[in-house]
């Protein structure tokens, strides 16, 4: 395999698993924030036993995520040099305020979340604990402004020729807030605010199945399917805010999304279905001109296609970034389904009582973070060819300087390394939910030798 | 070209940029070398001390490591190509033990296993050595150049390009500046016989250390002349060396007289003053060309425009107290001995 091709194959590697743990830390940030903020105002034991307990977890998705993001920063210089001359004007300034303002704050306050429970006052740990959540909010922020730069650039002039161009800002502001940055910003935080809450939602509602720590699993519960429904819901709003803008600055991409080959016609929208990219034909089952009517309000409105543009300027795996789009559209349906169902039966008292509904959510973790990995995958795929939109090629921006070899010999180890860490993840993140939320000196609030029949009569007479 | 108090743009970001990776070397360097001595303790509650004298400071430690590859991303975008391809393996092994650093702080804990704790122990300790170690032949490599083509471009050998006497002997000079470095931070966050057990461990790495700066030195000056060009036109530049081999001599001294906090700033002191070395070596060239100086990568032909370093300069002056106030914040919280607790790894 060339050069390009494997550099392409590690990068999309290690994105994909750092794209785990950072989306997780995110969101289990905020339920934690919220669970912590609990405890502060009820001084509710119960609340302060559930924030230490996905501290815990969180520290494991925190780790794996710092340590696979030190390995991004430094590939764009590795395997990507000739990207890194093009755009380092721009994209280097985003990088390093991510990391001055971002991830200095979450990091600096880390040690006080982790380590500070019995040193600092509490509302000095709740102090820690936003300051590590809303450092990883910036994060989020100044990582995706660089790569909505990459999609939709903007205040910026290139400057010399040929293999000496390059790109030099000239508006700061114009850069931070191109025409994708907002949009793609919000529907990544609410992602990661799912990312989360469905993670939560899926241990205490698996220990609500077996009848395990009833109480507190109901208080958790309750946050994050808050959390859950109302994200689920604003994922429409920026979803479609998205698509507008895409079909604005990135008409191929669009394109690509819906499989619309017709240089200038009406388009459908599909529920789902299979393209053809020999034969230019979509298979599936659609509302015909349904994505003309979304963008423009008419079913007629023509909507630019894959055939106004030149074979080499469109994304080569159409039918990949129309699949992946579609699951991540799918699965945010079925996220709004599932939340606003499960808020009914709240309403209604008997959400808890609702066994096979518990069992739809401890699954459906995994749902969230195929929905991150999927809408990742469609943004990136649909930018193809282009590494910089409509300026730098993939197939230019990588290393000269590095060889095939080199890029195996990295890939075998980032492979072997990256299935450890994912292996020993999952090992220790079921360790802990076995485990539970408490500690032996916790015995008191609810005991873990409690039976089934007991957990269930407290928690009746709490909720009554 | 735009100046700020007679200084242009491309001076005052090599000068963030140095003090950054100064700041990254005085932090990680100590838990770095703190992991380095993890082996030469023998019991487990020795190990653990050892181990939570960093675990509530090594990840802020890090933040300096991102920080500094955006400074050079967005100051020196050239610098940063040419310098991660050209060391494309070393850098790729020192990503794969940063990784393996890390999960074995985070895991080791996780199970009373006696083989669990062994093997992220060896893990732990290797790691930090092995990183040391690799920070030193990286910058052992910069010191001396490497083969860089008339298109700025790494023109060497892929794999063992970097792997040179003088890396070798900057790697072993790093690693045990780093253990005297950590030797003397946990001299601060221990007590009882592991606190006798480091004094003599102290000893033996400054030694080590002195031995490895000795010859570092002689053979720069014999087999590196590009090196010695600035204090030859400027004898008053000396006074760096000589501040260097001062504060050196100092840390024996203090640690004899078990003012290890001192002792501790003049590590630190001598970790800085290396840095001012090295960027009086090498100012204003940032990668040296073995092949033809002519083909060098200087502050002037890698950095960005005028606006992007003034905006990185601005980040730098907003950023800068607010990442030493939560430093110290934290420091602050985690003062004194090390006292094990429930939520301790």
């Amino acid at each position: 395999m060339d050069t390009e091709i494997l550099a392409r194959i590690q990068f999309a590697f290690t994105i994909s698993f750092h794209y785990i743990y950072p989306p997780l830390s995110i969101g289990l940030g905020l339920i934690m924030v919220i669970m912590e903020s609990l405890w502060i105002r009820t001084k509710n034991e119960q609340y302060h036993i559930l924030a230490k307990f996905w501290t815990k977890i969180f520290a494991l998705t925190f780790g794996i995520g710092v340590v696979t993001g030190i390995v991004m920063e430094f590939e764009f210089g590795t395997n990507w040099a000739t990207y890194s001359r093009y755009v380092g004007d721009i994209f280097g300034s985003a990088l390093a305020a991510e990391g001055i303002f971002a991830f200095a704050l979450e990091s600096g306050f880390l040690g006080i979340l982790l380590f500070g429970w019995n040193r600092v006052k509490p509302w000095v740990h709740l102090v820690a604990t936003i300051g590590v959540f809303l450092g990883s909010m910036f994060s989020a922020v100044w990582i995706v402004v660089a790569n909505s730069w990459q999609q939709t650039p903007a205040g910026y002039h290139i400057v010399g020729e040929g293999m000496n161009a390059r790109a030099e800002i000239t508006d700061f502001w114009a850069m931070v807030f191109n025409p994708s940055s907002v949009d793609r910003l919000t529907h990544t935080w609410f992602a990661a605010f799912l990312a989360g809450a469905f993670l939560v939602l899926s241990v205490h509602a698996y220990y609500l199945i077996k009848g395990r720590y009833v109480v507190i699993s109901k208080m958790a519960f309750k946050i994050a399917l808050g959390v859950a429904t109302i994200f689920s819901l604003m994922q429409l709003v920026t979803g479609h805010s998205s698509a507008e803008g895409v079909a604005v600055n990135q008409p191929a991409k669009l394109a690509a999304l819906e499989g619309h080959y017709d240089a200038s016609g009406p388009a459908d929208l599909y529920l789902f279905g299979w393209v053809d990219n020999e034969t230019q034909e979509v298979t599936g089952i659609k509302l015909p001109g349904g994505l003309s009517f979304l963008l423009h309000q008419d079913f007629d409105a023509p909507v630019t296609g894959l055939n106004a543009f030149p074979e080499e300027d469109r994304p080569g795996q159409v039918n990949a970034v129309f699949q992946f789009y579609h699951i991540m559209i799918a699965i945010g349906m079925f996220f709004i389904g599932l939340t606003l169902f499960a808020c009914f039966l709240w309403w209604r008292g008997t959400l808890f009582e609702t066994k096979w509904l518990l069992k739809i959510f401890v699954p459906s973790v995994i749902l969230a973070q195929i929905g991150n990995q999927v809408g990742w995958f469609a943004a990136e795929m649909g930018r193809q060819p282009w590494v910089v939109y409509g300026h730098l090629r993939t197939s230019e921006a990588f290393s000269q300087a590095v060889t095939a070899n080199q890029i195996v010999f990295s890939l075998v180890l980032f492979f072997v390394v990256y299935a450890l860490l994912l292996f020993l993840f999952l090992y220790l993140l079921t360790k802990k939910i076995k485990h539970g939320p408490y500690n032996e000196d916790d015995n008191d609030m609810e005991e873990r030798t409690f039976t089934k029949e007991i957990t269930e009569q407290v928690a009746n007479t709490l909720n009554s | 070209m735009e100046t700020l108090l007679g200084i242009d743009y491309p001076t005052l970001w090599f000068l963030v940029v140095g003090g950054v990776f100064s700041g990254y070397a005085i932090l990680d360097g100590f838990d770095f070398g703190a992991g380095a001595w993890h082996l030469f303790f023998r019991k487990e509650l020795s190990r653990r001390v050892a181990l939570n004298a960093v675990g509530p400071v090594w990840d802020g430690n890090e933040v300096w490591l991102v920080i500094g590859g955006g400074a050079l991303f967005a100051g020196f975008p050239v610098m940063y190509a040419t310098f991660f391809s050209g060391l494309y393996i070393p850098f790729m092994l020192f990503l794969m033990f940063i990784i393996f650093r890390a999960i074995a702080i985070e895991f080791r804990s996780k199970e009373e296993w006696l083989w669990w704790r062994k093997m992220w122990d060896i893990c732990y300790s290797v790691s930090s050595i092995m990183l040391a170690f690799l920070l030193g032949v990286v910058m052992g490599n910069v010191l001396q150049g490497i083969p860089i083509g008339p298109d700025l471009e790494y023109d060497g050998s892929p794999f063992l390009g970097f792997l040179n006497p003088y890396a070798i002997i900057t790697g072993f000079t790093t690693l045990f500046l780093f253990m005297t470095h950590g030797a003397i931070y946990l001299l601060l966050k221990t007590e009882g016989k592991l606190f006798d057990k480091l004094e003599g461990l102290l000893k033996k790495a400054i030694i080590l250390f002195i031995v490895f700066f000795l010859i570092t030195s002689l053979y720069t000056l014999i087999y590196i002349p590009h090196l010695s060009d600035d204090f030859k036109e400027t004898p008053a530049l000396f006074i760096i060396p000589i501040l260097t081999f001062l504060s050196i001599a100092n840390i024996p001294r203090l640690a004899h007289k078990k003012r290890f906090k001192i002792a501790f700033f003049f590590s630190a002191l001598t970790i800085s003053l290396m840095m001012v070395l090295v960027a009086i070596e090498l100012y204003p060239t940032l990668l040296y060309s073995t092949i033809d100086p002519a083909n060098s990568i200087t502050i002037y032909n890698a950095a960005s425009s005028d606006k992007s370093l003034g905006i990185s300069l601005t980040m730098v002056a907003i950023g800068t107290p607010l990442v030493l106030g939560y430093t110290f914040f934290v420091y602050k919280t985690f003062a004194g001995k090390v006292k094990l607790d429930d939520h301790s790894y």
